[in-house]
């Protein structure tokens, strides 16, 4: 049945109506080298509660954080 | 040739010993390949694989069997190249049928930027000595009078193809009970219901496992575990470019033979053929979020079903059997990912994505290979895991059917 998003701007939407952007990641401007490499391809790909970027391009066109469970999909909160 | 009208050799439960040379995670298509060529190549046969369900309850059980050497990158036509043509000996190797049937694969194109990926697909094939050459409508309706050049009259009409003669389906569960059948004559130990709940790392090593019936020690341990191979892998505390995505799959109800082709198209992201048992199958791109939710979805069904009908008008008239969903291990550059990791004595093969089954046999010898001798043949050396540390990617994604 997929799932649908609570994005803060337009409300409960399917998620089809989002771009996925990816498990959310620090942002670290002076990092080594080998953090970039860390941060730039590596990932935890966590099975369960994951914080990540969905972007609403059927919609109010802003990025969003959200919190899912990928074991089952579950949304536990939004934020922007 | 035995295994069709044979009494299945199911495997023999046996005790964990306390110690093995090779342990292997995983009880799918890589993990007893590698068993098995441990064994029957390289004389290591103190090897026990832990399945945590059954052999071949991922995604081995779950693909949609079309065995394809038309890949577009020179390492990646060189690896499943070995693959196709060490699958077309199993069945004698393995002393199993596993009902190989040659269909000739179709990979259609419906724009000018995918028809010129089809040329060059097939130019780079040719050079390698891998049949697959590029045609135009006319020779696909030749070839296939069942599809639809218009592909449904949607402004997308056929203008092209690669067609790979040698594209074949295989029996996916015979390859799982084949391989271990083989690996377990050779001395190998297969626990089914197995879990590994954790890596033991001592001094940077991996000296064994914890399981659900206790801790055994290991000389090098493989995780083979495809979609999960994140979790297992942090189980050492090793992080890897992978992201685990679901991959959904239908069967309509058995027909007669009527489909002799596997018709699959590059730009409609849908691929169809039908199985030994009669059986249409159909299946599509994965989803681009993550998850390891198997559930199905009716979208995908509708949307699926429906480039079926473009593609091959007389699937209207069929019904739906059965709709199932597995989780893709996809690497960023939709190649596999094999070779140690910075633990010592922890070797993991996975980025299997959607891809990952036609190259059972070629990833089985090349990591027993890298296994036993400790280092990576030829072959398999150009897919390690720390590639893009140094920027060498292996973008192959015309190649995976999916985006």
């Amino acid at each position: 049945m997929g799932f649908k998003l609570d994005c803060p701007n337009c409300g409960s939407r399917s998620y089809h109506e989002f771009w996925f952007g990816g498990e959310l990641r620090a942002y670290e401007p002076d990092s080594s080298a080998e953090d970039d490499y860390r941060n730039t391809w590596l990932r935890a790909n966590a099975s369960g509660p994951q914080q990540e970027r969905w972007f609403h391009f059927a919609g109010c066109r802003r990025w969003l954080t959200v919190e899912r469970d990928t074991r089952d999909n579950a949304l536990r909160g939004e934020d922007t | 040739m035995t295994g069709l009208l044979r009494k299945r050799e199911y495997l023999r439960a046996t005790e964990p010993r306390t110690s093995y040379d090779v342990i292997v995670i995983g009880g799918g298509g890589h993990g007893l390949a590698t068993a098995y060529y441990l064994a029957s190549r390289h004389g290591i046969t103190n090897v026990g694989v832990f399945e945590r369900s059954y052999i071949g309850a991922g995604a081995t059980g779950r693909n949609t069997t079309v065995l394809r050497a038309n890949y577009k990158m020179p390492e990646s036509v060189a690896f499943f190249k070995q693959s196709f043509d060490l699958y077309m000996g199993l069945s004698n190797e393995l002393d199993y049928n596993l009902l190989v049937s040659r269909r000739g694969l179709f990979w259609l194109a419906h724009s000018e930027n995918t028809l010129r990926l089809q040329r060059e697909r097939a130019l780079l094939n040719q050079a390698f000595g891998i049949d697959t050459v590029f045609i135009d409508p006319d020779e696909v309706r030749r070839l296939c009078p069942q599809i639809d050049l218009s592909a449904g009259g949607k402004g997308h009409p056929i203008v092209g193809a690669s067609y790979h003669a040698p594209g074949s389906v295989i029996r996916h569960d015979a390859v799982v009970w084949g391989y271990a059948a083989a690996a377990q004559r050779l001395g190998v130990h297969v626990h089914e219901g197995a879990e590994v709940t954790g890596i033991t790392v001592k001094g940077g090593r991996a000296v064994g496992i914890e399981t659900s019936a206790g801790p055994i020690a290991a000389g090098t341990v493989v995780s083979a575990t495809a979609g999960y191979s994140s979790a297992v892998a942090a189980l050492a505390g090793v992080r890897l470019p992978i992201t685990s995505h679901p991959l959904q799959a239908f069967v309509t109800e058995p027909y007669r033979p009527i489909l002799d082709r596997i018709v699959a198209s590059a730009d409609m992201l849908v691929y169809i053929s039908q199985t030994s048992r009669g059986e249409i199958l159909v299946g599509a791109e994965i989803e681009r979020y993550n998850t390891y939710s198997t559930r199905s979805t009716f979208s995908f069904l509708a949307e699926c079903a429906s480039r079926a009908i473009d593609l091959l008008p007389f699937t209207a008239r069929l019904r739906i059997l059965r709709q199932w969903t597995g989780v893709c291990d996809m690497s960023p550059d939709y190649s596999p990912l094999m070779g140690p990791t910075e633990v010592e004595g922890f070797l993991v093969t996975a980025g299997w994505g959607t891809w990952g089954f036609k190259a059972i046999p070629a990833g089985g010898v090349g990591m027993a290979e890298l296994v036993a001798t400790g280092k990576a043949p030829e072959k398999i050396a150009p897919f390690r895991i720390d590639r893009f540390r140094d920027d060498r990617a292996i973008p192959d994604r015309s190649s995976a059917g999916t985006h």
